[in-house]
């Protein structure tokens, strides 16, 4: 993978406006009344027609997250969080289940389309993506459906699956995440109203990238979603979600969870482009990025890896994990972290260790610009019965300015002496020898950081599915915009 | 008309002077050589010129193709056509040499308003310059200058001068650290680009590289300014008796 010279074209036109998904898609809405109680969990599991035992485990969740308290050890400060405050649940008028995308509100239709998300699939990357959109609280359509379908994948949103495939989801749901796992988790088990399910059956190697497409658009309003993935026994899925909101004055809530379930020999790869909206340049506004999103190699030989490139959102407190169940299993986890003007970010890896000749990889890029924050956190546990496990941990923070700060965190347990366990970091600056030197050669100051800061993050980004690798470039440096000069 | 012409430039790097009114015309096509002892402000006229941050010019004018390069930043001169092949070549990590170029080369098109080039067309042309100068184009696959040997860094400099094409290259002591056959190569790469569309800055403290690369004109600076003027002949005297007559001078 070599930077593009897109990306400095992006830069560039880019500088008029700074975010360019900070539109609002005028459309109708459905809203529960604000707050939270056992009422709006009911209205919401009727609004998603769900059975009794998906209600009850809703309720237990949230019976559960009134007793928690919310995490205050993170690297990040916010305004604190009025959870009556919010409406939990909205969702466009016209999306009363609609059968097929003929049927979709062309309003929604042209959001899709403004941000770069066609969803009609004939205009689609010659069919190696299907796109699950969600949009506030429901999902807005999946592409692709049928084909997926006859090869026995099932690419759905969740509450599909909870009435479709009640017996899959009953046994996945929870068991990688339970309803008691943190703050932010269980308020997600109470009242998550979407997000994508994906199943891939024995043996087979899903042909197409599976994509989620996550959208908030009303305001005032918390996203929830949840996404479970299985892949059954010799399956490969490579699953990408996008992030996007609109720009507002207030912060918004999104507090997802992410389980994925890999069986014997099964590979999962999953990525994520987050590109919420980060607040202005004085730190008004954006998405509280609260989110747990936990993978188990459940099976022998299995292997989940987790890429995220991170540019937007206000605040974030995002840990993608690994539970290395299965003999010779593999977690893998690659980020690229970067936080300008006063977003703080504090994410990393959990990589816990159970079975023999586990394997795990972190690799971890931390940009920071501006007065942003930007911290590594990571847990690399190795339990006793873990014989031979190995991990291998790479730490970089890039600063840019004298501003800004770069942290890294890093937990380290072994109970296993046969353990070998690797930890590097470096801390460095762009330097001015590098800025002139690329400025000799015509590259404007923006261009410039682009370009070394693209370079910073090659080892991450080359993990990218090559269709999303062109736009997490052009992010990179639209996100650091204004950070020179 | 001059391509660069230089009058009574004083320059400060932190509040001291360095260059204490250089006059200088480099014409259409023509090598200059700049010689002179250490610490004489070699290195500082060509940070001056091509815009380096810190090289504060407090006095005199620098007029390069009519305009005053003063007023430029250093991007914008590098797309005027001022190129300086650094004495040290920087690292830039994860950044492929090819990518590094090819940004380059797109930046002036663009500063140009002409249309980008594509990358195809683009790494045979490479490929093309290269070979032209006998040189591989095999360290254009690595990053930049990560892990070179000091011969590659010069040589990647004079590679990426070539393909870039400007009005005028300053060669900041590039013979420095180059052992005698990376002195060749290198100097055969210049030879190679010089036309009577390529004038040269060529600043050195040893009169060796002049043996390879025949220049108009040759001029010592010493104590912030140019003491004497000449042919080539001159290089070889200062090669007999040294910088020592300059320092008197000066005193």
């Amino acid at each position: 993978m070599s930077i593009s010279e897109e990306t400095v074209d992006q830069v560039k036109k880019l500088e008029a406006d700074k975010y360019k998904y900070g539109f609002v898609t005028d459309i109708e809405m459905e809203t529960a009344p604000k707050g939270l109680n056992e009422d709006i969990i009911r209205f919401i599991s009727e609004k998603k027609e769900e059975p009794q035992w998906m209600l009850e485990w809703r309720l237990k969740a949230y019976k559960h997250w009134l007793t928690m308290e919310e995490p205050n050890w993170a690297k990040v400060g916010y305004k604190k969080i009025d959870y009556q405050d919010l409406y939990y649940y909205a969702a466009p008028k016209s999306m009363d289940r609609p059968k097929s995308l003929d049927e979709v509100d062309p309003e929604l239709l042209k959001t899709y389309e403004k941000l770069g998300i066609p969803l009609k699939e004939q205009e689609l990357l010659s069919g190696v993506v299907a796109v699950d959109a969600v949009f506030d609280s429901v999902s807005v359509a999946t592409t692709y459906k049928a084909k997926l379908t006859e090869m026995g994948v099932i690419f759905c949103s969740i509450s599909e699956a909870v009435r479709e495939y009640p017996e899959l989801v009953k046994k996945y749901l929870g068991s990688v995440v339970p309803h008691s796992d943190n703050y932010f988790s269980a308020l997600n088990c109470a009242v998550f109203t979407d997000g994508s399910f994906v199943y891939v059956p024995k043996g087979l190697r899903c042909p197409m990238e599976l994509s989620t497409y996550f959208r908030i658009n009303a305001e005032n309003t918390g996203q929830f979603e949840r996404t479970m993935i299985i892949a059954d026994e010799g399956s490969y899925v490579s699953y990408l979600e996008g992030c996007t909101a609109p720009q507002r004055d207030e912060n918004q809530l999104h507090a997802a969870v992410v389980e994925l379930v890999a069986l014997t020999n099964a590979e999962i790869k999953y990525s994520t482009v987050q590109n919420w909206y980060p607040g202005d340049e004085t730190g008004a506004g954006g998405i509280y990025n609260f989110v747990t999103k936990r993978g188990a190699c459940r099976g022998d030989n299995s292997k989940i890896s987790w890429t995220q490139v991170e540019t937007g959102s206000a605040v974030t407190w995002k840990y993608p994990s690994c539970i290395l169940q299965g003999d010779n299993s593999i977690g893998e986890f690659y980020s690229v972290a970067i936080t300008n003007n006063a977003q703080q970010a504090d994410t990393g890896t959990k990589m816990i260790h159970l079975g023999k000749n586990t394997k795990s990889t972190i690799i971890s890029k931390g940009i920071s610009a501006g007065r942003a924050d930007n911290t590594y956190r990571g847990l690399v546990k190795i339990m006793p019965k873990a014989e031979g496990a190995r991990n291998f941990t790479q730490c970089d923070s890039l600063l840019i300015g004298n501003t800004c700060g770069a942290h890294t965190v890093p937990y380290i347990e072994t109970r296993n002496p046969t353990a070998r366990v690797e930890h590097e970091a470096t801390t460095s600056k762009i330097s001015e020898d590098q800025m002139f030197y690329c400025q000799q050669r015509g590259l404007s100051p923006e261009e410039a950081v682009s370009l070394i800061v693209n370079g910073f993050c090659k080892e991450v980004m080359k993990e990218l599915p090559m269709e999303f690798a062109v736009e997490a470039q052009k992010l990179i440096g639209i996100s650091l915009e204004g950070s020179v000069g | 008309m001059s391509l660069l012409s230089i009058r009574d430039l004083h320059a400060t790097v932190g509040g001291n002077e360095i260059l204490k009114g250089i006059n200088l015309e480099i014409g259409p096509g023509e090598i200059h050589a700049v010689m002179g002892p250490n610490g004489s402000g070699k290195s500082t006229l060509s940070y001056v010129l091509a815009g380096r941050e810190g090289y504060e010019v407090t006095r005199g004018t620098i007029a390069f193709k009519g305009k005053d390069l003063i007023d430029l930043a250093a991007d914008e001169r590098a797309n005027e056509g001022v190129f300086l092949a650094f004495q040290y070549p920087v690292e830039v990590p994860g950044v492929v040499g090819m990518t590094f170029l090819r940004e380059a080369y797109n930046a002036k098109l663009r500063y140009l308003g002409k249309q980008e080039i594509d990358a195809m067309e683009f790494l045979k042309f490479v490929r093309s310059r290269a070979k032209t100068l006998n040189m591989s184009d095999d360290m254009l696959k690595r990053a930049v200058n990560v892990g070179f040997s000091g011969g590659e860094k010069k040589r990647n400099e004079i590679l990426q001068m070539a393909v870039l094409e400007p009005d005028l290259a300053i060669l900041d002591e590039t013979d420095s650290g180059l052992d005698i056959d990376a002195l060749k190569l290198v100097s055969d790469g210049v030879n190679e680009l010089r036309s009577e569309n390529h004038s040269m800055l060529i600043i050195t403290h040893y009169q060796r590289l002049l043996n390879y690369i025949q220049p108009d004109h040759v001029h010592v600076l010493a104590h912030g300014k140019i003491q004497r003027s000449g042919g080539k002949e001159l290089a070889l005297e200062l090669e007999a008796k040294g910088y020592a007559e300059f320092s008197e001078e000066a005193a």
